[in-house]
């Protein structure tokens, strides 16, 4: 494999809250101990539920949050600290785009201007360039030349994402990190927006963490997925193969209670019991209440990411074969 | 069979402006049906218009019969009858749906008292029954909590808690998963699903979501700026979707198994209500558009217990005069 | 809980700290008392020993020293006009000050709160627009304007009410108008924007939907939110008890607290003064304490941890 532009290994973030008026503080462990590796040009989605840390190791792999422990690398050099010349310097290289696009944009500069304002900042070209590029960009992403001149509220939901996107990729980056970039928009927008990222991924060879709670569109721009709960990382391998044969009990479920046409409701896995709080983590497996297949060891010991199956790793005693070797970021 | 609910011709408009035009739908006792629609399909309106929930700006016309007399336009008295006792609605973000400053106790207990007569201590055992039966544990110390000290997931259940104090004969549940998480939207609709087949309660599923209404519902309409222009058995619309912007709805969703494929990416958004064209509201849209589909094709019913609104097919397929 | 009080009446007695020193700084700087009450005929010798004897020629920082000493030991000064202790003088007015504001307070709350309730019910309606005119009129017109043309309208057109004084019930009729209208007319706009924001919630369509009649859907869903803005307004209101009278006693020649302290202001007659501000502040900082106490009795979010 070549050597990834992004590598972030063990990566920790710890919260403090206060609970109500009165309560003593709790440590609220957001990711506990992450590690993944993404290829140039590659995608990797990252799945989970609320609670599952998955925006936080988004925001911690682009530099936007420091870690509490663990590092990020890309390109082979660790990420500056935030607020550093050199970081915001890397602000070039890597962008993220969100959930909501209207928040994403200023209400009170014209879409064009928006795009614009990266090659501003890191100041690329002069005048007659930029304007080029806004319109090169504008194209890209299929944006008519008019919907520049307009304000982010006179555009729909699903260009407005878009004149996000242009303005994400305005200085050419290396790495986007889409977090939850389609769950706001209406189904035939989002296929839009979806096909529209998979075609600049592949012609621009971008690098991408796709992060999501739909697992159907995290397999449709994915290569390899990754499935988060409660901060770690509980299973990781090849998007389809992932979806088709899913090793962890949790994936299972995720895969079962994504709606498909066609499948009967008999024979949907629905787990027991809610969404864990963060602040206060079941022992061992973090899973285990929930699971209808957790043996008594569950409770006591943590599984750790392991290589299950050639290009796959899952966190689960049920399923770690007796002697493999411990392979974080398969 | 007399339908438990039919719509006839139901019509909304807001400031001039109408957002829906004349829905004709029939919802028979223990039956599930799923409505299907994007932003400004009218999905949600339908159903509040029919309960009398709008605005009072709002102008409602048609007719809305409850097991065949009609409650559109009909006194506060009469509808507050009707909503909780006959049919209820839960929505979506159950968060923001239930009272802050007043328990569950108080919220369940209003339904209680209201529609089943109860008092005292009769309300207490009632409502604990209902919390379990929603698979809310600890019932007896649940009642004096207040939402916020629950998840979104325990919410919605408290929801339909209440939406069942009365024993309704119909629950129109609108987007009741679209806040929550996957394997919690799991719970939900097993729920749903596991109530309807103890008490016979017949379901409107309002979703975005196609595959949500497929798995759970016999029969699915599809709507679009304001119009039903699909309607079929929930097997059939996946099999043989016949109206373009359902073949369209149908590529737009991602496989979870299976080859990839493009996505269909049906082109335009959906019209503004305030510029609603003469023409079949899909034409600028749709990939088969021809001459005549210069007006507006009205819903018509097909073979195989269909309905369709689409010029295109209606030379190709058999229809069926109506019957009623 | 005891903590969370603490720290807030921590942070009140440091908000009254901060107005006693405010007035004390401002009033020594803006005149002189001495040559204010002895008069600028007055031999420099007296005013050297009326200086002396209310220690006003020790450095400021030690009159201010003195000034939070003597509070701590619970003497407030004396007036520097006729000597009594401005604390007595203080307390004497205070009954007549009340006599106008709690009367007032009452309109504003019968007055303003249905109206601000209805208008949000009606919404749009003529009577929501005409409240809602009345209510701009009442908070924009300065409170010395809307009692001189009372005054006009009624004492000297009519006749039907006496201008000023304080002899009669009577005399109170139009200074209560005068504090009840404006406070009124805050008190319909604020309780109808509280009762608009309630009533376009979620919860309010599921209470409808759950079969609930209307009225019990205000009464019993709406009504208990929207109270707790309004509770914040209307404990800034009690706050204002003592002290909101000012102009009007003054218009009115009302004998009350605010009529000695523009007379006090006038003489820099710095006991009295501070002392009433002392109270002013106090009564402030009181009632936000109590609102902020009354908010968690009425919104169960603020109380604290999740029922896990």
């Amino acid at each position: 494999m070549t050597a990834p532009l992004i590598e972030a290994r063990a990566l920790v973030r710890v919260y403090h809250s206060r609970q109500g008026l009165f309560g003593a503080a709790r440590a609220l462990r957001a990711v506990d101990g992450v590690s993944l590796a993404i290829a140039p040009g590659e995608t990797l989605g990252l799945v989970g539920e609320s609670g599952s840390g998955k925006s936080t190791t988004g925001r911690m792999v682009l530099g936007l949050e420091p870690p509490d422990a663990g590092s990020v690398h890309f390109a082979g050099e660790p990420l500056p600290p935030p607020g550093t010349p050199p970081w915001r310097a890397l602000r070039a290289r890597v962008q993220m785009i969100f959930q909501d696009p209207l928040g994403a944009l200023d209400r009170r500069l014209t879409i064009a201007d928006q795009i614009a304002e990266p090659l501003e900042i890191h100041r690329r070209g002069d005048q007659p360039a930029r304007a080029e590029r806004v319109r090169e960009l504008m194209r890209q992403v299929g944006l008519s030349a008019d919907h520049g001149a307009r304000y982010p509220h006179e555009l729909s939901g699903g260009q407005r994402q878009r004149a996000v996107l242009a303005r994400a990729l305005a200085t050419a980056p290396e790495f986007l990190v889409c977090d939850e970039p389609v769950s706001a928009l209406d189904v035939s927008i989002q296929a839009q927006v979806v096909n529209l990222l998979i075609d600049l991924q592949a012609s621009l060879k971008l690098a991408m963490l796709f992060i999501s709670h739909d697992l159907r569109v995290v397999r449709q721009v994915s290569a390899r997925v990754a499935v988060m709960y409660l901060g770690r990382i509980v299973e990781l391998g090849d998007a389809d193969d992932l979806f088709a044969t899913p090793a962890h009990p949790y994936t299972r479920a995720l895969v079962s209670a994504s709606p498909a046409p066609g499948r009967r409701s008999a024979t949907r896995i629905v787990l027991a019991g809610d969404p864990p709080d963060p602040a206060a983590r079941p022992s061992g497996c973090a899973f285990h209440p929930r699971c209808a297949h957790a043996l008594p060891r569950c409770r006591g010991e943590t599984p750790v990411l392991v290589n299950v199956a050639p290009g796959r790793s899952a966190a689960c005693h049920l399923v770690t074969p007796a002697h493999a070797p411990i392979d974080a970021a398969a | 069979m007399a339908a438990l609910v039919a719509l006839k011709d139901l019509g909304v408009a807001f400031n001039g402006v109408t957002v829906l035009h004349g829905v004709d739908l029939q919802i028979a006792r223990g039956e599930a049906i799923g409505v299907v629609g994007e932003s400004g399909s009218g999905k949600s309106v339908t159903f509040l218009a029919a309960l009398g929930l709008l605005p009072r700006s709002a102008r409602v016309t048609g007719a809305v019969e409850l097991d065949g007399a009609n409650i559109l336009g009909a006194p506060d008295a009469v509808l507050d009858r009707v909503r909780g006792r006959r049919v209820a609605m839960i929505f979506q973000d159950p968060a923001s749906a239930l009272n802050p400053v007043l328990t569950i106790r108080r919220q369940i207990g209003e339904s209680l008292a209201r529609h089943r007569g109860l008092t005292g201590q009769a309300i207490e055992r009632e409502a604990r029954r209902l919390l379990d039966l929603v698979g809310i544990a600890d019932a007896p110390r649940r009642l004096s909590a207040y939402p916020h000290e629950f998840s979104g997931g325990q919410n919605q259940r408290i929801m339909i808690a209440m939406a069942l104090a009365g024993s309704p004969d119909l629950l129109i549940a609108d987007e009741p998963t679209t806040a929550l998480d996957a394997t919690i939207q799991a719970q939900i609709l097993e729920l749903i699903g596991r109530v309807r087949r103890e008490t016979g309660m017949a379901l409107v599923l309002i979703s975005h979501d196609l595959g949500v209404v497929a798995e759970n519902c016999e029969r699915v309409a599809v709507m679009y700026a304001g119009r039903i222009v699909e309607e079929a058995p929930a097997a059939a619309v996946f099999a043989q979707p016949l109206h373009p912007y359902t073949e369209g709805l149908i590529g737009a969703l991602p496989p979870i198994d299976g080859p990839r494929r493009r996505l269909t990416a049906i082109a335009g958004t959906v019209p503004d209500p305030k510029d609603m064209p003469s023409e079949c509201a899909f034409a600028p849209r749709c990939n088969h558009a021809g001459p005549r589909c210069g007006a507006i094709p009205p819903l018509r019913a097909i073979a195989g217990a269909r309905r369709l609104a689409c010029v295109r097919h209606h030379e190709a397929l058999p229809f069926i005069e109506a019957a009623e | 809980m005891l903590r969370y009080f603490a720290i807030r009446f921590a942070r009140a007695l440091i908000t009254i700290a901060l107005v006693v020193t405010f007035a004390f700084v401002v009033l020594r700087l803006s005149g002189d008392p001495a040559l204010i009450i002895m008069g600028p005929e007055a031999p420099p010798e007296v005013i050297a020993a009326f200086r002396k004897a209310w220690g006003l020629d020790e450095p400021i920082w030690r009159q201010y020293i003195d000034y939070f000493g003597a509070i701590a030991r619970g003497e407030l000064g004396r007036s520097m006009r006729d000597g009594r202790p401005a604390i007595a003088l203080v307390a004497e007015r205070i009954p007549a000050t009340l006599a106008l504001t709690l009367p007032a307070l009452l309109i504003k709350l019968c007055l303003g709160v249905p109206a601000g309730m209805y208008a949000a019910l009606h919404r749009g309606s003529l009577i929501d627009r005409a409240v809602m005119v009345a209510a701009v009129a009442g908070f924009t017109v300065p409170s010395f304007v809307l009692g001189l043309t009372l005054v006009l309208i009624f004492a000297v057109q009519l006749g039907w009410l006496p201008s000023g004084g304080q002899d009669t019930w009577r005399h109170a009729i139009l200074p209560i108008v005068t504090l009840g209208i404006g406070g009124a007319a805050v008190l319909a706009r604020f309780t109808r924007s509280a009762m608009l924001e309630v009533l376009g919630q979620p919860y309010i369509r599921t209470a409808s939907a759950k079969g609930i009649p209307w009225r019990a859907v205000v009464t019993g869903h709406a009504l208990p939110n929207a109270a707790i803005p309004t509770v914040t307004i209307i404990g800034f209101m009690v706050g204002t008890l003592i002290a909101g009278a000012v102009v009007v006693e003054s218009v009115f020649s009302w004998p009350g607290v605010g009529r000695l302290l523009v007379v006090a202001v006038a003489n820099r007659d710095l006991a009295v003064v501070q002392c009433i501000l002392l109270l002013v502040a106090a009564t402030m900082v009181a009632s936000n304490l109590t609102v902020d106490f009354l908010y968690g009795l009425l919104d169960p979010r603020l109380r604290g941890a999740r029922a896990h």
